[in-house]
């Protein structure tokens, strides 16, 4: 009987904006205290209340892979801020590129080569090196490069819930403070998860997080093979 | 709004369809915002048509995460076997591609200025 309900597509539909609900109201309320960063609130419960009450992740995704459906539609309309703030971001376009370039690099290096140094296992350290990019070119470049292609899906939703968290307040600490420069660290940092909070904090910075996907996402993909290939 | 919903999915298909046809490792959702972008620059596509819906998704986009996080419950064994060198390197790394990437945009853009 139990099983019926929460197969039902509903049920992962409902639990996700209602927890969802409820952990905006809580972030509004706390005046934007970005320790409640909406999105990671709401990972963290739900994964709490399916645990307690023993319903597999299965069940949820009935539901949950409608929610995720529209993240499709999401980052094709990343083009409209992007058009909106065309000559702001065409001005600095210099600038943007060489941002995003030496990010990429930083990433792929920082992450495998810390993960290497600390003992983390070859399998790992493969699935550690494209954390930063959007989930399907990240886990299309470890399957390539011959990862755990599971394990990098998860530490790139945790790497975005991250950058969402901290990003715009741990640009402030270190003297970022343009909002394109802002925007393009967190984007390139943090992916979608992060754009998602720049949209929020500021329209610019917003528009340039997006950008930075698809540059980042580029620029992962021509550098990493040549790196395996350099240091595999 | 459904005029601007049916763009932003028949370009998110287009972009599926050469995503698959070119065997690119870019997904069809970034290559669809590209193509987005050059109908918006061409004047194929006015960004009125697109304002209502682009507004209400980019508004709502955090929520749309939320079903891919919840997917890392399946795998907290995989992370929890080597938590220390997946976590350390993690945050570490990414505080510093921020870092990096802020600085690179900000000192060339006062330099260009």
């Amino acid at each position: 009987m139990f099983a019926i309900l929460t197969n039902h597509p509903l049920f992962g539909i409902g639990l996700t904006l209602l927890v969802f609900a409820l952990a905006q109201s809580a972030y509004l309320k706390s005046r934007r205290n970005p320790l409640l960063t909406p999105v990671a609130v709401a990972i963290v419960a739900i994964i709490a209340a399916l645990k307690l009450s023993d319903i597999p992740f299965a069940a949820y995704q009935n539901g949950g892979r409608y929610i995720l459906f529209l993240l499709g539609p999401s980052v094709v309309a990343l083009a409209v801020p992007l058009y909106r703030r065309r000559q702001e971001i065409y001005a600095k376009r210099g600038p943007i590129m060489a941002g995003v370039a030496a990010g990429a690099l930083v990433s792929i290096v920082s992450a495998s080569g810390l993960t290497w140094l600390l003992g983390g296992s070859r399998d790992v350290v493969l699935s550690m090196a494209p954390k930063s990019v959007t989930t399907p070119i990240a886990i299309a470049l470890v399957e390539k490069i011959g990862g755990i292609p599971e394990l990098t899906a998860a530490i790139v939703v945790l790497t975005g819930c991250l950058g969402a968290i901290c990003g715009p307040e741990f640009c402030r600490l270190i003297g970022i403070t343009s909002s394109s420069a802002t925007g393009l660290a967190v984007g390139t940092a943090a992916h979608g998860i992060g754009t998602a909070r720049m949209l929020e904090v500021d329209p610019l910075a917003g528009a340039v997080a997006g950008l930075a996907i698809g540059l980042n996402g580029l620029m992962t993909a021509s550098l990493l093979p040549v790196l395996f290939i350099l240091f595999g | 709004m459904i005029r601007g919903m049916a763009i932003l999915l028949l370009l998110q298909f287009l972009g599926e369809l050469l995503s698959t046809w070119m065997t690119l490792p870019i997904p069809g959702n970034v290559i669809g915002m590209g193509l987005l972008l050059v109908a918006l620059l061409i004047g194929w596509v006015k960004v009125d048509w697109l304002e209502e819906a682009a507004d209400l998704l980019l508004s709502n986009m955090a929520l749309f995460f939320v079903p891919a996080g919840v997917g890392v419950m399946v795998y907290a064994d995989l992370i929890s076997r080597e938590w220390l060198p997946i976590s350390v390197g993690l945050v570490l790394s990414t505080f510093c591609v921020i870092a990096v990437t802020g600085w690179v945009e900000q000192s060339l853009s006062r330099r260009g200025e």
